[in-house]
């Protein structure tokens, strides 16, 4: 059991990162593991925000060699950024292992990617324009903090509270996953795929590449993978439905768009809200109502159901 | 059961209070069975510790800032005091509202319900202005719950008796594995709805989604709209008039009767065609696997 949330404003700007927190933290119940956000702010043009780790928290409690581990990878992840010309524009960080970068860049972003996440320890969370991912352990407004999310502003957000129960309690296997390499678009999932490794196979085939073992990452590598072909979202969506085995609902937000899909059971839970200016989802009603405390019509979308809300 | 006081009762063990109930055999005579076969049954079963309420005393819960536990423990609190009429303000989709109420009682929530709301209650009857997650009803041996928005999956999962309506739409799964009483939906109901049903009814106004009735061991369900497909063994029967006249009384009671009167309405049961409808005896079959 996890939670996922979503919300998109229509035509506006808003509180999206403390208005996510008080809908992940009204799902606390439902993982109480880690906590992942994927917020859109308004970026700025030209320029990419990315978002890295280069430690887990678990490393942190493992003596001082880890904190020159830490500052020989952030030295590295800087000498690559020169060596592919990017300018690095701001330099912001969360926690000693989690750090922010505003970069400008005219180059082969995906190849800047790949060299990045070749030091060993380094995974890039994400990378964008608009686009910031942010997933650590503990609930959300322990996160919200130590990030200072509180104040984002933007058009969208998913979210997600992690009961890990296909892959270990750690950063790596925390949604929000991004698509890594395609800009801004990003994953939450709640329930379990059946042919995960059958499709991860399939996908690693190709050329794509996972960072842990949830079987959530192949939904953001599999939603790559169809964008990178020219497929709309809601076709991408559509077809997760027939290929992809087991229990699930999943969120996926791309610069633009907020897209969500159930599989043939409708196993999994999705309570939907929809009004001209915002649409707010949640695995549980509580969540929308921590941002919507008035009295609103909602409902469940049946098996098969896929929609995608545009900014 | 009756040489044995409500003093008595409260000091035994669950499972001594079972078996002087008679819960612990097939011959179940409470309120569930009545219901499901004499829907004007008058004198209701009570038990022997509920207290004695009056339905014109009327009070108010606001339970914007109370936990589902803590709101639960005021309604049983004032049904102790003899409120008969509870109003619960602000219950902002919290779970578990209105579980476990084995008493005769008005309930009314003022807003909307999470997951499990009035779930295993046995003689309240409930309005719910708004609307309820996953599971409301859940195992409810009696009463009445009128819901009047939407509601999510599993509907009424093991509904024992009473009436449960939802006038909007509900999610997947409505009346799983239920053994009697009667679930309404106004609208339209998900994939297999009435999957595994035992016994009751179970009428939809609107449309049905997949696998309708799958696996279902008896029981009925009525759908106005269209049918997405039905599922193993379930199997669409001749609507008899006093199936009709049944159907028009129970839709007319809440409000929820079509102005073109319900001739359209398709009869779905099972058709009793699976591996456990057989005739074989137990050891025959152990000779067989």
């Amino acid at each position: 059991m996890c939670g996922i949330a979503g919300l998109i404003h229509r035509g506006r700007s808003s509180v999206v990162g403390s208005e996510m927190t008080a809908m992940l933290q009204a799902l606390k119940h439902r993982g109480p593991d880690s906590t992942g956000y994927a917020v859109y702010g308004e970026g700025s043009p030209g320029d990419f925000v990315m978002r890295f780790k280069v430690a887990e928290q678990e490393d942190m409690g493992r003596g001082h060699g880890i904190h020159a581990l830490i500052k020989e990878r952030i030295e590295k992840v800087d000498g690559i950024l020169v060596e592919h010309g990017a300018e690095v524009k701001s330099r912001d960080r969360a926690t000693e292992y989690a750090l922010r970068y505003i970069l400008s860049h005219d180059g082969d972003t995906e190849d800047m990617a790949r060299h990045i996440e070749e030091t060993e320890g380094v995974e890039i969370l994400s990378l964008g324009n608009g686009l910031e991912l942010i997933k650590d352990l503990g609930d959300a407004e322990t996160v919200a903090e130590a990030y200072n999310l509180d104040d984002f502003v933007g058009t969208h957000a998913i979210g997600h509270t992690r009961m890990a129960t296909e892959s270990d309690v750690d950063i790596r296997s925390a949604h929000p996953y991004w698509a890594f390499p395609y800009n801004d678009i990003s994953v939450v999932h709640n329930g379990q795929i059946t042919n995960y490794w059958l499709m991860r196979r399939e996908m690693e085939r190709q050329g794509h590449r996972f960072m842990s073992d949830c079987d959530s990452e192949l939904l953001a590598v599999y939603t790559a993978h169809n964008l990178a072909r020219g497929v709309e979202l809601e076709d991408s969506l559509r077809r997760s439905v027939e290929e992809i085995d087991g229990v699930f609902t999943y969120l996926v937000a791309t610069e633009n768009q907020l897209g969500m899909a159930k599989d043939t059971m409708a196993a999994k839970p999705l309570v939907l809200y929809e009004s001209d200016d915002l649409i707010a989802m949640a695995s549980e009603e509580v969540s929308i109502r921590s941002i919507l405390p008035q009295e609103i019509d909602t409902w469940d979308p049946y098996d098969e159901e896929v929609r995608v809300w545009q900014t | 059961m009756a040489d044995v006081t409500d003093f008595e009762l409260r000091n035994l063990s669950q499972e001594q209070r079972a078996r002087l109930l008679g819960m612990d055999t097939e011959q179940l005579t409470g309120r569930s069975m009545f219901v499901e076969f004499d829907p004007d049954e008058s004198s209701r079963f009570t038990y022997p510790w509920a207290p004695d309420v009056d339905y014109n005393k009327r009070s108010e819960i606001d339970a914007g800032d109370l936990s589902a536990t803590e709101a639960n423990i005021r309604i049983r609190k004032l049904m102790s005091e003899g409120y008969g009429t509870v109003v619960v303000k602000n219950p902002r989709g919290k779970h578990g509202l209105g579980v476990g109420i084995l008493n005769r009682l008005n309930l009314i929530f003022e807003g909307s319900l999470g997951y499990f709301g009035v779930g295993l209650i046995d003689g309240p009857n409930v309005r719910i202005n708004g609307r309820v997650g996953w599971s409301c009803g859940e195992n409810m041996m009696s009463g009445t719950v009128v819901i009047e928005k939407n509601a999510g999956s599993t509907f009424g999962a093991a509904i024992r008796g009473g009436d449960l309506v939802c006038k909007g739409s509900v999610g997947s799964r409505t009346g799983i594995d239920m053994k009697g009483g009667t679930i309404i939906v106004g609208g339209d109901t998900g994939a297999l709805s009435g999957f595994m049903m035992q016994r009751g009814r179970m009428i939809v106004c609107g449309n049905a989604g997949k696998n309708l009735g799958d696996s279902m061991y008896d029981g009925t369900i009525f759908v106005g709209g269209e049918i997405r497909s039905l599922g193993v063994d379930a199997v669409e029967a001749e609507m008899r008039q006093f199936e009709k006249d049944w159907l028009t009384r129970k839709l007319r009671l809440y409000g929820l009767l079509p102005d073109e009167g319900v001739d359209h309405f398709n009869k779905i049961v099972a058709g009793k065609q699976l591996w456990n409808y057989d005739n074989l005896e137990p050891t025959e079959k152990k000779l067989i696997l």
